[in-house]
């Protein structure tokens, strides 16, 4: 009986422990940061000063001007998202209705996901131009991919038993695939489309940094080549934010459709 | 008829690649056809040339130099995001207290989007192999912190109890015991770091466009010649299968004795 109380005030204690020594940790990561911008002499073009980073950010969130590029940003990911959504889905499901096409095809698309789609970049910039076309092209191919093997393996994965006494209760095809594929299939889909938003982010945001006119990634390479390193900082946290955010928001939607 | 048909369908579900080459051959097909007749030669090549026409590729002047670099720079990447990946999995994994403390640290850190601090590595690092190396680590280590820490969190306790009763020493667990349980989890481990160093290496060389593969593609790109850039792309796009193919093959391989 004590026993057990003294494990649960050592657990307790231990917890503790390990909130103050992360604390500490990221604490202390800020207090070099700011005496070694401050005081050590480090040039401020590599390292701004955490009070200027703070700052700019303020001038940022107040000015109003990261809307443009925060709207471009979040078009791209929105038109990516929906062409690989519609297009993993949709085939995703057709293949998946035969175990001979999930054969032949699963294994191809796995297999020409190994290859880093991100070398595509060059290709669709000479196709597209170096507008939010490109941009959309990379993320919709690069977001495609976990959506449609993860549609083949929802579907595929339904029990033919499940499937059998359904028709076998004079189930139509329409009710087939709304009370009985649709709800055995959508844990693994949700994952395959959380996954699918995650990746199209960071592809927007990686071909806007490597080649393009406007957009988030590219407001922090233009503030880079000019040196800007303060603005830059600010940038970096702003685009960071607004990534954690989007992933926690979908990765909530994922869990609530999870429970219906 | 019916018979026939029957036939080439079993024949398919036995060896499904005969399928998938047929798929593959349709692919280029449609390719070639599409770039002959329907696209405009500025924007596509058909595969025939773009294989035909390798060596022009080869003899563009530092292509092959610039190759070279690449590959140099996922194997430095890649040994060094695995011994600091394989250190740090190792002192976060093996103490309850570590990992919950640092373990939520390291995941803070691998959920930040990375991408957006790419042109801090280049001012830091410079335009040349440096800063791919350390662009690439940093996509590397992650994968390989995570699955050494999950290798070793499986553990059985009654493995280590049971070990340390029949006197085994500190140096004997971590060899006869948590070595070998932990083979599978490093191998998968190093199949999603290679992954990891590639993205990061390539996301590195193609953003620099004053050297390296970045220069390369952008001047393809902008002389509007697919001929080279679709060879290009092809080359690289086989280097990275190559690489992954070795590791997954050692992760198959070295994975057996499990089962």
């Amino acid at each position: 009986m004590s026993g057990g109380r003294i494990e649960i005030e050592r657990d307790r204690r231990e917890r503790m422990t390990s909130r103050l020594v992360q604390a500490g940790f990221l604490v202390g990561l800020a207090a070099l940061w700011y005496l070694g911008a401050n005081y050590w002499g480090i040039n401020h073009l590599l390292l701004p000063k955490p009070q200027h980073v703070i700052a700019e950010l303020a001038d940022i969130l107040r000015s109003g001007e990261f809307w443009p590029d925060l709207l471009l940003t979040l078009s791209e990911l929105a038109g990516a998202f929906a062409i690989s959504m519609t297009l993993g889905v949709g085939l995703g499901f057709l293949i998946s209705r035969s175990a001979l096409a999930i054969k032949i095809f699963e294994p191809l698309l796995a297999g020409f996901y190994a290859v880093p789609i991100i070398l595509f970049l060059p290709l669709y910039i000479l196709f597209l131009g170096l507008g939010p076309a490109s941009k959309i092209a990379l993320g919709a191919t690069i977001s495609f991919f976990p959506v449609v093997l993860n549609t083949i393996a929802g579907f595929g994965g339904v029990e033919t038993l499940h499937i059998t006494a359904a028709r076998s209760m004079g189930a139509s095809n329409w009710h087939l695939l709304r009370y009985v594929l649709l709800p055995a299939a959508a844990p693994v889909m949700l994952t395959g489309l959380r996954q699918g938003f995650t990746v199209a982010l960071l592809s927007i945001i990686g071909s806007e940094t490597i080649a393009s006119l406007a957009g988030l990634g590219h407001r922090i390479v233009h503030l880079a080549e000019a040196m800007d390193t303060a603005r830059m900082f600010a940038y970096i946290v702003f685009v960071v934010v607004i990534a954690v955010v989007l992933n926690a928001l979908v990765s909530s939607l994922e869990a609530r459709g999870r429970r219906e | 008829m019916a018979a026939r048909r029957n036939g080439f369908m079993r024949m398919i579900e036995r060896r499904p690649w005969v399928a998938q080459l047929g798929v593959i051959a349709l692919f280029a097909v449609v390719w070639e056809l599409a770039a002959r007749f329907v696209v405009d030669k500025m924007f596509l090549s058909p595969p025939s040339r773009v294989f035909g026409e390798m060596e022009r590729l080869l003899a563009t002047k530092g292509l092959t130099a610039a190759l070279a670099l690449t590959l140099y720079e996922l194997a430095i990447a890649f040994a060094i995001a695995v011994v600091i990946g394989l250190a740090v999995g190792l002192s976060v994994g093996l103490s309850a207290f570590a990992r919950r403390t640092f373990f939520p640290i390291v995941l803070l850190l691998y959920g930040t989007p990375q991408i957006t601090i790419l042109p801090l590595f280049i001012l830091y690092f410079g335009i040349y192999a440096p800063s791919k190396i350390a662009f690439g680590v940093t996509h590397g280590i992650f994968p390989i912190i995570m699955a050494i820490v999950a290798g070793v969190q499986n553990l059985k306790p009654v493995l280590l109890t049971s070990a340390r009763s029949m006197g085994a020493s500190r140096w004997h667990i971590l060899r006869y015991v948590i070595f070998p349980h932990m083979i599978p989890s490093f191998f998968a481990g190093l199949r999603l770091g290679m992954t990891g160093v590639l993205l990061g290496v390539l996301l590195a060389e193609l953003y620099v466009s004053t050297a390296g593969i970045g220069h390369f593609t952008t001047m393809f790109t902008q002389n509007f010649d697919p001929t080279r850039l679709l060879g290009l792309i092809s080359i690289l796009a086989a280097m990275a299968i190559v690489l992954n193919e070795i590791v997954r093959r050692a992760e198959v391989h070295y994975s057996r004795w499990r089962t």
